[in-house]
């Protein structure tokens, strides 16, 4: 019975443990005692499901950042390595709950997740309750990609810090783009029924009208989420409104089959998407996406800014010949998160979230980064690139095609106030 | 709003054949054996992935009839040595097991081919346009798809009615026992007609693929639907498939094309309700929206009011 | 005598219950713990569906998601304190609007079994998970609606912070469920429910409505799913669509599958290695989903009735004294069997994984070698065909255990 319960607690994979257990029946016992414990950071996304490959991707990132750059450079803290333990969540709100569990049960404190908005959103309430009951045993939530505004506005918190640019944000330049083109007289925006596709859909229309009163909506439609066998049907609605252009918050396939029903029939419009690349995506729109299809993202694409970022993509390449350094916020994350457990020599979540309170950080591409401290948003610049094979140092999905920087707004650009109202823990 | 209507049709069409491919074999096989092969849409994604990986080396069109023949081997497979033993332990074993076998299927395509987006692509042969109507295009390979799929179709029905293996499994369904006190090897038509059902669902995959995007959920995005075609068609009926795929083919191309709603229906009737009311969610809600839920709506009213489904004949 | 036995069973059953956490106290342990009691008491309603009353339902989550919705709005109105009630009394509320969900639809989906309530239920599952997405102010879209449990009248002092409160809570209900869904089986109705489920026609002649029958079972169960739903909403403090949606529905009838149909205790053995699985495997292969697609497969083919089934296979042995004679060829065939299922999982990862050096019990393999594969190969083949060749005298071991105990019935 002891040996089951001892089953249950261990989270490891079995693989480290047996890692683990040779290692201490080939060392001495002694030499083992001056290793000092590993900092353990949680990765908690979807591993296995449908969503996976996203969530593979962004572990590599994390794991090849934390080795990169720490542990294969004598670990932080002067000598503690940092751990990156893989916690599948399957992208689901329950599976959620019961991973965060597991952290907690592991004393892991620090949170690094970011696939879907309703997940992290999940999280966010999870922690905040968890903080509140459990004093002295807090998480931190280390959102690298979620984007739903909400996270840092009326739901804000103290134990939350978000490394993307939200929907607004992000819409906010796409919109100023797209009513710099005098060409686009009329919209259609097309989204996923859920929160982020409403948000998208809602704010778009507000800011277009704001900008250029001119351009007519002439569609804002919302399918079922990961449903649709095949757009053509909402392409032929596109198609007969004779939009000039069209918004769209879709992800993973059901991004890729509305990009490749709008490409087969025909309509050569632009699209502007938000995660039209990577995973699949690039090499499947190959040539009929070219020059069509734009991403807002945060960051630059190609041409990448600075010769240590791109050392680091190469290197990364070298190592993972299958992946791509997708979002390099992972490591923007991981590293302002170590840079503040160095400055307040703690691992504590509360000095480490006190630290990052508007913090400025230079990134390895160059450009210095904010973390407000009002609402735990980071301000970076923003890109509009476009999806194409021509000047692309480093491709995605090994497809020589890419991502190509064709308009970029600095970060002081991208401010945009906040509706949070923040309450700090007492301490 | 005629080419609106006309695309409408035409893409209804597509969808509705292409579902007619996979619904004629679940409906041989639902109405011989009793099981509803719950896996039958894994074989249509396992027919994509086959043929996309042959496709990388031998070209579309080899794929497009060594894909199928592949796919209706493993189901020949897998009927004769999973679920022949399970036929034992009953219906819901069977069930049960095909169950298992979708969630099986899509961790193994999962495993074997990768987890992200495949860039299967239509041939060369068939990248143009067959026709442009009202700025829109037609691609030639849809023609194709549906070419296909007719053609399946009229082979089948002619196999079915006219040669002699078809009348025996005809027979089969109706009479297993008379037919095998006639010295027919009973067994081996099942796993016959669930080899060449699968093969056609992974034929169905095959074509589909390159336009509705090959990846790891393309089963359970078709999943259910095919199960709620054979259903309301009736049992056992080809016909009834048939004219059960296009309606729910074309019964969503409409929903999604219209842009009528439950505001328009309650301006007609001259009712307002404000948007704060409680039940706002339903005074907003749209066709589009709920497209893909008919034909659920569809399977539980022809279940209540006629079991037996459009045309067929047995009850269970 | 058989009334002392059957009590000693309940009063093992709520000492089991009560006893896990003094044993398994990690936080994960009560998070899994907690998970358990939701899912014993899900599987056992789904049992009085397909194992009691022959129905087999693909939308039996509908009435888990709504009464755990319903759980989740009660403790939104505790927390504004439109109501005032311990939250002890959740799972009640849950219960009754599964209940009203089932004598809705159980009106007019029970007429028939079969196919035709198959086919029903996969409807209405699909139609509510959909609706669950558009009507977002009642559902809350894909994120779901949460609360907060700590807001209601402290009960003893209790305030409900902890899970392991909310696991004492769980097995209060769990027990209560359990204990009336077995009493269930012991009524008039659920009798006829099992004479509906094996001869409708018969049972009618006997002067029973078939209908009438299968209504009563399926409002019953979606009482108790609902029941399940309340703890759920209790324990999470929140609630998604994906708690009524299919994916629900296939896990419950896997449960209760796997655990065995027929024996009233098998959807609970179904609930415990599910619930297992589905936390514990996730860490240790990222391929576990593969692992148990497998295992559920080989479940339905070579062990029909469950596992509650292969238990009670030894029974008469047991009963006869012959269970020794089974001892050694369960080792001749379960030792090769156990290697061969760890080569092949070594070959399934091997050739999953990127990285160079492999570590698997212990030992580290290069992947790259071809020696590594060609030992692995060989392992693999050589214990397959031990395996095969040893259930020879594992069922001559089993047919003369049995025979014995035949020879003396007779």
């Amino acid at each position: 019975m002891r040996n089951f319960q001892a089953l249950i607690v261990i989270s490891q994979p079995i693989r480290k443990l047996l890692t683990t257990l040779s290692l201490v029946c080939t060392l001495s016992l002694g030499s083992l005692s001056i290793a000092q414990e590993p900092v353990r950071i949680a990765f908690m996304d979807p591993l296995s499901g449908t969503f996976a490959s996203i969530g593979n991707t962004g572990l590599k990132i994390l794991q090849f950042s934390a080795d990169y750059y720490y542990n294969s450079r004598g670990g932080i803290l002067g000598g503690r390595m940092i751990e990156i333990v893989p916690l599948d969540n399957k992208q689901s709100p329950n599976e959620t709950q019961l991973q965060f569990r597991r952290a907690v049960s592991d004393d892991i404190q620090i949170i690094f997740q970011g696939n879907s908005s309703a997940v992290a959103n999940t999280l966010n309430q999870t922690i905040s309750r968890h903080n509140r009951r459990n004093p002295g045993q807090e998480v931190l939530q280390i959102n690298y990609s979620a984007v739903d505004p909400i996270l840092t506005e009326d739901n804000c918190s103290f134990w939350h810090f978000r490394f993307d640019a939200h929907a607004n944000m992000k819409l906010n330049i796409l919109t100023d783009y797209i009513a710099a083109d005098p060409d686009i007289k009329s919209m259609y925006i097309i989204g996923q029924d859920y929160s982020f596709g409403q948000v998208v859909s809602d704010t778009s229309i507000e800011l277009l009208k704001q900008k250029r009163p001119d351009i007519e909506i002439v569609g804002n439609e919302f399918h079922p989420i990961g449903q649709v066998k095949d757009f053509t049907p909402y392409v032929t609605k596109i198609v007969s409104s004779g939009a000039d252009a069209v918004i769209t918050g879709n992800f993973g396939a059901d991004m890729v089959s509305l990009a490749r029903s709008i490409i087969d029939s025909g309509l050569d419009i632009p699209i502007y998407t938000f995660y039209a690349a990577y995973d699949g995506i690039t090499a499947t729109l190959g040539e009929g996406g070219k020059n069509r299809i734009r991403l807002i993202h945060n960051g630059v694409a190609n041409p990448l800014p600075s010769e240590e970022r791109k050392q680091f993509n190469r290197d990364f390449k070298a190592e993972n010949p299958n992946f791509d350094v997708t979002q390099p916020r992972i490591l923007n994350a991981l590293q302002m998160v170590v840079t503040a457990i160095e400055q307040t020599q703690s691992t504590d979540p509360y000095d480490i979230a006190v630290a990052l309170e508007d913090m400025r950080f230079t990134t390895i591409g160059g450009e210095e980064i904010w973390m407000r401290g009002d609402d735990h948003q980071i301000f970076q610049s923003l890109s509009i690139s476009v999806h194409t094979d021509e000047d692309i140092e480093f491709d995605a999905d090994n497809s020589g095609w890419g991502l190509r920087t064709e308009y970029q707004v600095p970060k002081e650009d991208t401010i945009v106030e906040s509706s949070c109202q923040m309450r700090p823990p007492r301490r | 709003m005629l080419e609106v209507f006309i695309f409408a049709t035409l893409n209804g069409l597509v969808t509705g054949l292409l579902l007619f491919m996979l619904a004629s074999g679940l409906t041989l096989i639902f109405s011989m054996m009793g099981v509803l092969n719950f896996a039958h849409a894994s074989f249509y994604m396992l027919g994509a992935y086959v043929a996309y990986s042959i496709s990388l080396y031998f070209g579309f069109w080899t794929g497009l009839i060594v894909a199928p023949l592949i796919v209706g081997l493993l189901g020949a497979l897998i009927e004769r040595y999973g679920l022949r033993r399970v036929h034992q332990s009953g219906h819901v074993a069977e069930l049960v097991f095909t169950f298992g076998l979708a969630f099986l299927i899509e961790e193994a395509v999962q495993f074997f081919w990768g987890r992200d987006t495949k860039n299967y692509q239509t041939p060369d042969l068939l990248d143009f346009p067959l026709f442009t109507l009202f700025g829109q295009e037609f691609s030639a390979y849809r023609g194709f798809m549906m070419t296909i799929s007719i053609g399946i179709f009229i082979a089948l029905y002619y196999v079915l009615t006219k040669s002699r293996v078809g009348i025996i499994i005809q027979a089969a369904i109706t009479h297993p026992q008379t037919v095998a006190n006639l010295g027919h090897n009973v067994p081996l038509i099942f796993m016959g007609v669930f080899g060449v059902g699968t093969a056609l669902a992974g034929l169905a995959g095959v074509i589909a693929g390159p336009v509705l995007t090959t990846f790891p959920g393309m089963a359970t995005v078709l999943g259910s639907i095919v199960f709620v075609i054979v259903v309301i068609g009736g049992l056992g009926s080809l016909a009834g498939a048939f004219i059960a795929s296009l309606m729910i083919g074309l019964l969503q191309s409409y929903a999604i094309a219209s842009d009528v709603g439950m505001p328009d229906l309650l301006n007609l009737l001259g009712i307002s309700f404000a948007r704060d009311h409680p039940l706002n969610d339903l005074w907003t809600i749209n066709l589009p929206q709920i497209a893909p839920v008919l034909p659920f709506l569809l399977l539980v009213l022809v279940l209540i009011f006629r079991p037996t489904g459009l045309l067929g004949k047995r009850e269970e | 005598m058989a009334m002392l036995k059957k009590s000693a069973i309940w009063i093992a059953f709520a000492v089991t219950l009560v006893g896990m956490p003094q044993i398994f106290d990690s936080i994960l342990a009560i998070s899994i713990l907690n998970q358990m009691a939701i899912a014993i008491v899900f599987a056992l309603s789904y049992n009085m569906l397909l194992g009691q009353g022959g129905m087999l339902s693909f939308g039996h989550a509908v009435y888990f998601g709504l009464g755990g919705f319903l759980s989740v709005h009660a403790l939104i109105l505790i927390e504004f304190e439109t109501m005032v009630f311990s939250i002890l009394w959740i799972p009640l509320i849950g219960g009754l609007f599964g209940l009203l969900a089932g004598l809705f639809i159980g009106s007019f989906s029970t007429r028939k079994a079969g196919t035709v309530f198959a086919m029903i239920s996969l409807g209405i599952g699909e139609l509510i998970a959909a609706s669950s997405l558009i009507f977002s102010s009642f559902f809350g879209g894909e994120a779901g609606i949460s609360g907060d449990r700590t807001f209601g009248p402290t009960f003893f002092g209790v305030d409900f912070t902890q899970n392991i409160d909310i696991y004492y809570v769980a097995t209060f209900w769990v027990f209560l469920a359990t204990l009336f869904m077995y009493l269930f089986t012991q009524t008039p109705a659920g009798r006829m429910a099992n004479a509906v489920r094996d001869n409708p026609e018969r049972a009618e002649f006997i002067g029973y409505s078939a209908r009438k029958v299968r209504f009563i079972s399926f409002c019953a169960s979606g009482l108790f799913a609902g029941v399940a739903g309340g703890l759920f909403a209790l324990n999470y403090e929140f609630i998604t669509e994906e708690n009524l949606n299919a994916a629900t529905s296939g896990r419950v009838l896997l449960m209760a599958y796997i655990g065995g149909l027929g024996y009233f205790i098998g959807p609970i053995i179904g609930a415990v290695i599910l619930t297992l699985m589905n936390s514990l495997l996730s860490n240790y292969s990222e391929l576990w989903m593969l692992y148990l697609g497998i295992m559920f497969l080989l479940t339905v083919m070579f062990l029909p009735r469950g596992f509650a089934g292969f238990i009670m296979m030894h029974q008469v042995a047991w009963v006869r004294g012959t269970l020794t004679l089974l001892i050694k060829p369960y080792i001749i065939t379960g030792v090769p069997a156990i290697l061969f299922s760890l080569t092949a999982i070594l070959l399934i990862e091997m050739s999953h994984t990127e990285d160079e050096i492999f570590h698997f019990l212990g030992m580290a393999l290069n992947t790259s070698s071809s020696v590594t594969w060609v030992v692995a190969l060989i392992l693999s083949g050589g214990t397959f065909f031990a395996t095969r060749k040893s259930l020879g005298q594992l069922n001559e071991a089993w047919e003369s255990a049995n025979a014995i105990s035949k020879d003396e019935q007779t």
